[in-house]
């Protein structure tokens, strides 16, 4: 038997070719898929007629106009914005303590404790607005307000900044915080110098995912909400009355506000040497 | 501290702390946290599922009237398995759309693939909301593609199934999720060594071959935590049911159960409602975490 028959000559290493650009052919498609419809909504947000349709007949900056003029836009803002501020600062809390233990201690449960913190995103997050809406209005008698929904955003917010500082952590070689001690420190101080200033980025990090988390949130959102509306509920309900061209331009706002907060986000971990993903 | 960042977990030295009261004391407002806010409304929620509604007042006396309603009536069980199917299409699809997105990114791209992954992270943290209703605009009997398809001269009368319809919202949830089944695939890819896949080549495997034999068995971590997101998230959907669904015909589980919680304003039904839901993802969690979705369970 020729064994050199059966086996085929050495092939480049990487093929280039039609393979390949039929690959990235389909990862541009799959990216227009992403993008369309972002730019559909900035785009229209520029459209002169109210109705959206192809193609577009005239610019005009009137929606915007609108927008600055529209009080409710601006007081559900500022609502968002406080939410969002209060359920990001307590998850970063609670979930850097939670990465901090998971990481650096050996324990009974602490599958446990990772599968429960982690609950809230896994299961459907109707379940998180309903469970919560019972919890607050038929076993404590609470009324519905700002309260209520920064306690549902904290819960699903508290797994992401747990992820992002468990990331970081479990990049951390052990030596450095064994050098503090040979040193002479004493563990708090190890914390405080070495610990906290390596992952201070990814708890940032954390902080801002959360925040963005928080400031888009609906589906948890809308059970817990009383008579104060964020900008998503906001929103929701006028498009429930109907297509207005203004909301075009609110979207607009509201994704070039992500985009900052990303690019921020991104900036801070890449200078520890981490990234988004 | 840069160089802290090179260092893999496997070369971190002695081994973690064994417990004292450090962990406990670290834990004790998160786990309380989660219990107070999370486990024990579940709990309440559950519990509802078994008592009734008595005008405005719960009736807490158990009851199986409740599942029974979920059982026998003539709605329910078909929404339940509409929703499900929906889900599992949507999955399919999500699969089938990030695959070669993700092997792009992981194996074909060196230049720029932050930026290409940043550009696949940003959709997820621009609203969901917007996105969803991105969709509405489009697909509607007026939006853009209708009208853009009438200009082009493809068509010359309004296609009216694509908004209000089950096609819009597995369009418009195909679109929303799709992150969320990329990024777990890129992760597992870019960790699969490019060795292998010289050495499936060498060894004379076609590009299928390589592909099933190789790269797809690998990837099945990935694929089930990106099929868990975007199964689950649609179980539980109810904006975009009522955004682009809204016809008879097209009502999925999680609309039928906010309203339950809203208008209708029948909690106990509402809860028994959600049973089914959480009953298949948590089935789907369980089969997932056998198939290694949710990551290592102890470093």
């Amino acid at each position: 038997m020729n064994l050199a028959n059966e086996l085929p000559l050495p092939r480049p290493r990487r093929r280039r070719g039609p393979r390949n650009s039929g690959l990235t052919a389909a990862a541009v498609a799959v990216y227009l898929f992403l993008y369309l419809p972002l730019v559909v909504v900035v785009l229209y947000s520029f459209s002169a007629t109210k109705v959206n349709a192809w193609p577009i007949e005239g610019y005009t900056l009137d929606w915007y106009r609108e927008l600055l003029q529209d009080g409710d836009i601006w007081e559900s803002l500022r609502f968002s914005v406080f939410v969002g501020l209060c359920a990001s600062g307590v998850a970063v809390v609670l979930g850097a303590m939670t990465a901090y233990a998971l990481d650096r201690f050996r324990f009974r449960g602490k599958t446990v404790v990772r599968f429960a913190v982690g609950l809230p995103i896994v299961l459907p997050g109707i379940v998180t607005g309903v469970a919560l809406l019972t919890f607050f209005s038929s076993t404590l008698g609470w009324q519905l307000s700002a309260r209520t929904i920064v306690i549902g955003h904290v819960t699903f917010c508290i797994t992401l900044v747990v992820n992002s500082v468990a990331a970081r952590l479990s990049q951390l070689p052990r030596s450095l915080d064994e050098a503090s001690a040979d040193l002479g420190a004493t563990p708090w101080r190890t914390f405080r110098r070495v610990t906290f200033p390596l992952v201070r980025p990814s708890i940032f990090a954390g902080a801002i995912l959360a925040f963005t988390l928080s400031f888009d949130e609906i589906i948890v959102t809308f059970f817990l909400t009383g008579r104060e509306k964020t900008l998503p509920l906001l929103i929701w309900g006028r498009l429930r009355r109907g297509i207005s061209p203004e909301i075009n331009a609110v979207a607009t706002v509201i994704i070039l506000v992500s985009l900052v907060l990303v690019v921020v986000a991104n900036r801070v971990l890449r200078r520890s040497g981490q990234s988004l993903f | 501290m840069a160089t802290a960042t090179a260092a893999q977990p496997a070369s971190r030295g002695t081994r973690p702390n064994a417990a004292g009261a450090g962990p406990f004391a670290l834990l004790a407002a998160p786990l309380g946290w989660m219990l107070v806010f999370y486990l024990m409304p579940l709990g309440i929620l559950l519990a509802h599922a078994f008592w009734s509604v008595d005008y405005l007042t719960i009736d807490r006396t158990f009851t199986l009237k409740n599942l029974q309603t979920v059982a026998t009536n003539s709605l329910y069980p078909t929404v339940i398995l509409r929703t499900f199917l929906m889900a599992s299409a949507v999955t399919l699809t999500s699969i089938a759309i990030a695959f070669p997105l993700a092997y792009f990114l992981a194996k074909k791209v060196t230049a720029r693939r932050e930026l290409l992954l940043m550009m696949v992270v940003f959709p997820l943290w621009s609203s969901y909301l917007v996105r969803a209703f991105a969709w509405k605009t489009i697909l509607g009997a007026n939006g853009i593609l209708n009208s853009f398809l009438l200009w082009t001269g493809l068509i010359d009368q309004p296609i009216t199934a694509f908004l209000y319809s089950k096609t819009g919202m597995y369009i418009t949830f195909c679109h929303v999720w799709l992150p969320f089944m990329i990024l777990p695939l890129y992760t597992v890819l870019d960790r699969l060594p490019n060795s292998l896949l010289e050495a499936s080549a060498d060894l004379g495997s076609s590009g299928w071959q390589t592909f099933r034999r190789v790269i797809w068995p690998l990837s099945i971590p990935g694929v089930m935590a990106g099929s868990l997101s975007v199964f689950s998230l649609t179980m539980g959907d109810y904006i975009t049911p009522s955004l682009i669904g809204g016809s008879p015909g097209t009502e999925l589980i999680g609309g039928i159960v906010a309203d339950q919680f809203g208008i209708a304003n029948n909690w106990p039904l509402g809860a028994a409602l959600i049973l089914p839901v959480l009953a298949i993802v948590i089935v789907f969690l369980l089969v997932a975490n056998r198939f290694g979705a949710l990551g290592r369970s102890e470093p």
